[in-house]
C-alpha cells in the first residue's frame, strides 16, 4: 500500500512537470519520463524499487523492524503458527519477518553507498580520459585495463581480507570493484560528444575546458550514470550474498545474505523459511531494478530502442 | 596486413606494463596493506627471534622496492614459492587443480554456450511475439535470484532429498568424475542461461537492423534463409570473440561451485587459500588469471581481425 500512494504522488508531481515541456520542445529528461511512463511494466517496478527504499528508510530510522534481535518465540517455529512471528523464527528464535525487513535496509544501503563510491570514480576517471586524450587517456586506459585484468571476484575477496569483516567492508569493497565499467562508457561518451558541433561553439564563444565539460558536455552523458545506478544496485545486492557466504559479509547484524548463507545448515533440518524469506525479498527488489535497467536504457538512449 | 602486424606487435608489448600494473596491485594489496603475516603465521606466542627467521625466510626483510620485483619475477617465471599452509610448490598444485576445474567448467561452458544460442536464435526469430516475451521475463527473472539459493536448492533437492547426484566430492579418472561434476554443471548452466540468451539475442539483433538484411528481404528472401545464411553467420563473429574472452574464466572454474561441491579445484583451492590467509597462493590465482586475461582478450582481438575484413585495427 505505501509503494502505491509513493508512487501515484511521485507521478502527481511529474504530471505538473511534464506539461511544461510539452508546450514548447520536448526536453531530454521530460521526453524520456514520458517514455518510461508509458512502460507499465517499468512503472511497476519503480513503484517496487520506491516501497522498498522506504522500508529500508523506515528500518535505517529504527521506525520499524528495530528488535531484530529480540526473542519472539521458540527455535526454528515454522511460518504461519503465530501471528507474531508470521514468518517463523531462526535459531535464536528470533523473527525471521524482522530480519527480512532489516536485511532490507543491509541491501538497500549496499546497492546506494557502492554506487556512491564508484560513480565519482568512474565519472571523474571516464570523463577526464576522454575530453583530455593524449597522455591522460593513455595513463586512465592502462589503470582500469590493469585493474579489470584481475577477476572481480579476487579484488572483492582481497580487499575483504584486507579491512576486515564488517559492512563497511561490503560497501567499499562493492564500490572499488564496480566503477570500471562506468568508467569505460563515460570515457566512450564523452569522447564522441566533445567534438560535437555544440561543443565546439561553446568554445569558439570562449567556454573554457572546465565549463565545456561541465555545463555542456556532462549534462548530456548523466543517463549513463542513472543507468548504471540501477544496474549496480542489483549487482551490489547478489554480491552482498555471495561475501556472506566466503565469510566476508555483514557482520553482527541480519542481512539477506547471512539469511541465505545461514540455509546450508537448515535445509537439511527442513527449516526452509528463512532461505525463502530472503530469496522472494531479494528477488522482488532484484527483478524491478533489472526491468527498470532496461526500461531506463530505453527511455534515455533511444538510438537502442527496441534492441534489446 | 602489415597494419595488423604492426597492431599486433603494439599489443604484445602492451601485455608489459599491464602485467607490471597488475603485480603492482598485487603488492599494494597484499604487501603494503593486509597486515603483517609473520604474526598471522606465528600466532601470539612466537618468540621475537622465531619472527625475525621467518621474516627472513618469507623474503619479507627486503626493501619494499625487492618484494615488488620478487612479485614481477614469480609473473614472468611462474616460480611463486611455496604454499603457507600446504607448504607445496604452488606451480605444482596449480597443475593439480587445473584439472578438476577443467572437468567441471569445459563442459558446463560447452553445453551453456550452445542451447543459449540455440535460444537466442529461436527468441530472436520470433522477436517482439509472445514466445519472445516469455523466455525474456523468464531470463531476467532466473538472474533475479542468487546464485547460492540455486546451489543450495538443488543439492538439497536433487542431491539430498531425491538422491539422483553425488552430493559432494570428487574422484579423478574418466568416468567417475562425471558422478560428481554432472550437478555442479547443471547448475551452472541453468546460471548462464539468463545472461547469455541475452546478450547473444541482443548480437543477433544488431545484425538484424543492418542494411544487408533489408535488401535480402527486399530481393525476397525468407526470413528463414535470412536467420540462418546472412545473420547468423555475422552475428557469429561477435559470439565467437565473446566466448574466447570467457576462456581464462574457465581455468578458474566456479569458485562457489567448486568451494560447495568439494571439487579439489582451483576455484576451491581459492577460497580454501583465503580462509587461511595463505597469501602466495592468493597472490599466484590473482596473477595467473591476470594473465590468462590479458592475453585472452588480445587472442580476442586478433580473431576480430582475422575473420572480420571490415575491422581495422589501429
Amino acid at each position: 500500500m505505501i509503494g502505491q500512494t509513493t508512487a501515484d504522488t511521485m507521478m502527481d508531481g511529474q504530471t505538473v512537470e511534464k506539461k511544461e515541456p510539452e508546450d514548447k520542445s520536448k526536453s531530454l529528461w521530460g521526453d524520456a519520463w514520458l517514455r518510461l511512463k508509458r512502460d507499465k511494466i517499468a512503472v511497476v517496478s519503480l513503484s517496487i524499487v520506491v516501497f522498498y527504499a522506504m522500508i529500508a528508510l523506515l528500518s535505517g530510522l529504527g521506525l520499524i523492524a528495530g528488535n531484530w534481535a529480540q526473542e519472539v518465540g521458540p527455535s526454528y517455529a515454522a511460518p504461519f503458527e503465530n501471528f507474531d512471528y508470521i514468518l517463523g523464527t531462526d535459531l535464536f528464535g528470533r523473527s525471521v519477518l524482522t530480519k527480512v525487513i532489516h536485511g532490507t535496509q543491509v541491501a538497500m544501503s549496499v546497492g546506494l553507498i557502492s554506487s556512491m563510491i564508484a560513480i565519482p570514480i568512474g565519472v571523474a576517471l571516464g570523463a577526464s580520459a576522454g575530453y583530455f586524450g593524449g597522455w591522460v587517456d593513455e595513463i586512465i586506459v592502462w589503470f582500469y585495463t590493469t585493474v579489470s585484468s584481475i577477476p572481480g571476484i579476487m579484488l572483492l575477496m582481497s580487499i575483504s581480507f584486507i579491512l576486515g569483516k564488517g559492512i563497511t567492508t561490503v560497501y567499499i569493497a562493492l564500490g572499488l570493484t564496480s566503477w570500471v565499467g562506468l568508467c569505460r562508457l563515460m570515457r566512450g561518451e564523452v569522447l564522441k560528444h566533445k567534438n560535437r558541433e555544440y561543443v565546439q561553439a561553446a568554445g569558439a564563444i570562449g567556454a573554457g575546458h572546465g565549463r565545456k565539460l561541465f555545463k555542456h558536455i556532462l549534462p548530456n552523458v548523466t543517463h549513463i550514470v542513472i543507468i548504471f545506478t540501477s544496474l549496480q544496485f542489483q549487482v551490489a545486492i547478489k554480491s552482498e550474498v555471495i561475501l556472506s557466504y566466503l565469510g566476508i559479509g555483514v557482520s553482527g547484524q541480519p542481512s539477506w545474505g547471512t539469511m541465505i548463507d545461514d540455509a546450508k545448515l537448515e535445509l537439511a533440518r527442513g527449516v526452509y523459511w528463512q532461505l525463502l524469506g530472503a530469496t522472494v525479498a531479494m528477488f522482488v527488489v532484484v527483478l524491478a531494478f533489472n526491468i527498470l535497467g532496461d526500461a531506463l536504457r530505453d527511455a534515455l538512449d533511444p538510438k537502442l530502442k527496441g534492441k534489446s | 596486413m602489415s597494419g595488423n602486424w604492426n597492431y599486433i606487435i603494439r599489443r604484445l608489448l602492451y601485455l608489459i606494463p599491464v602485467l607490471l600494473g597488475v603485480c603492482f596491485l598485487v603488492f599494494v594489496l597484499f604487501n603494503l596493506t593486509a597486515g603483517d603475516p609473520v604474526l598471522m603465521l606465528l600466532g601470539k606466542h612466537g618468540s621475537p627471534e622465531q619472527a625475525a627467521a621467518l621474516r627472513e625466510q618469507l623474503g619479507l626483510n627486503q626493501s619494499l622496492f625487492m618484494q615488488y620485483v620478487d612479485i614481477v619475477k614469480s609473473a614472468f617465471t611462474f616460480d611463486f614459492g611455496r604454499s603457507w599452509s600446504t607448504k607445496q610448490e604452488i606451480s605444482a598444485m596449480m597443475v593439480q587443480g587445473a584439472i578438476p576445474s577443467l572437468t567441471l567448467s569445459l563442459p558446463a561452458f560447452a553445453i551453456a554456450t550452445f542451447t543459449s544460442i540455440i535460444f537466442a536464435v529461436v527468441v530472436a526469430f520470433y522477436r517482439g511475439k509472445g514466445i519472445d516475451l516469455f523466455i525474456r521475463i523468464t531470463c531476467i527473472a532466473m538472474m533475479s535470484i542468487s546464485s547460492l539459493v540455486y546451489i543450495l536448492v538443488f543439492q538439497y533437492l536433487l542431491a539430498y532429498k531425491w538422491g539422483l547426484f553425488e552430493i559432494s566430492g570428487y574422484e579423478f579418472g574418466f568416468p567417475n568424475f562425471l558422478y560428481y561434476v554432472s550437478l555442479p554443471v547443471l547448475i551452472w548452466v541453468i546460471l548462464s542461461l539468463g545472461p547469455d540468451i541475452r546478450f547473444y539475442r541482443t548480437l543477433i539483433l544488431d545484425e538484424i537492423y543492418q542494411d544487408y538484411v533489408r535488401t535480402a528481404k527486399a530481393k525476397g528472401l525468407s526470413e528463414k534463409a535470412i536467420l540462418f545464411k546472412h545473420v547468423l553467420r555475422n552475428a557469429m563473429i561477435p559470439i565467437v570473440t565473446y566466448t574466447v574472452v570467457q576462456l581464462p574464466f574457465l581455468l578458474l572454474g566456479a569458485l562457489l561451485l567448486e568451494s560447495f561441491f568439494s571439487i579439489p579445484g582451483l576455484g576451491g583451492m581459492t577460497i580454501t587459500a583465503l580462509n587461511s590467509s595463505d597469501f602466495p597462493v592468493l597472490k599466484a590465482i590473482t596473477i595467473l588469471s591476470a594473465i590468462a586475461y590479458i592475453v585472452f582478450t588480445l587472442v580476442q582481438d586478433i580473431v576480430y581481425t582475422v575473420v572480420d575484413p571490415r575491422v581495422k585495427l589501429q
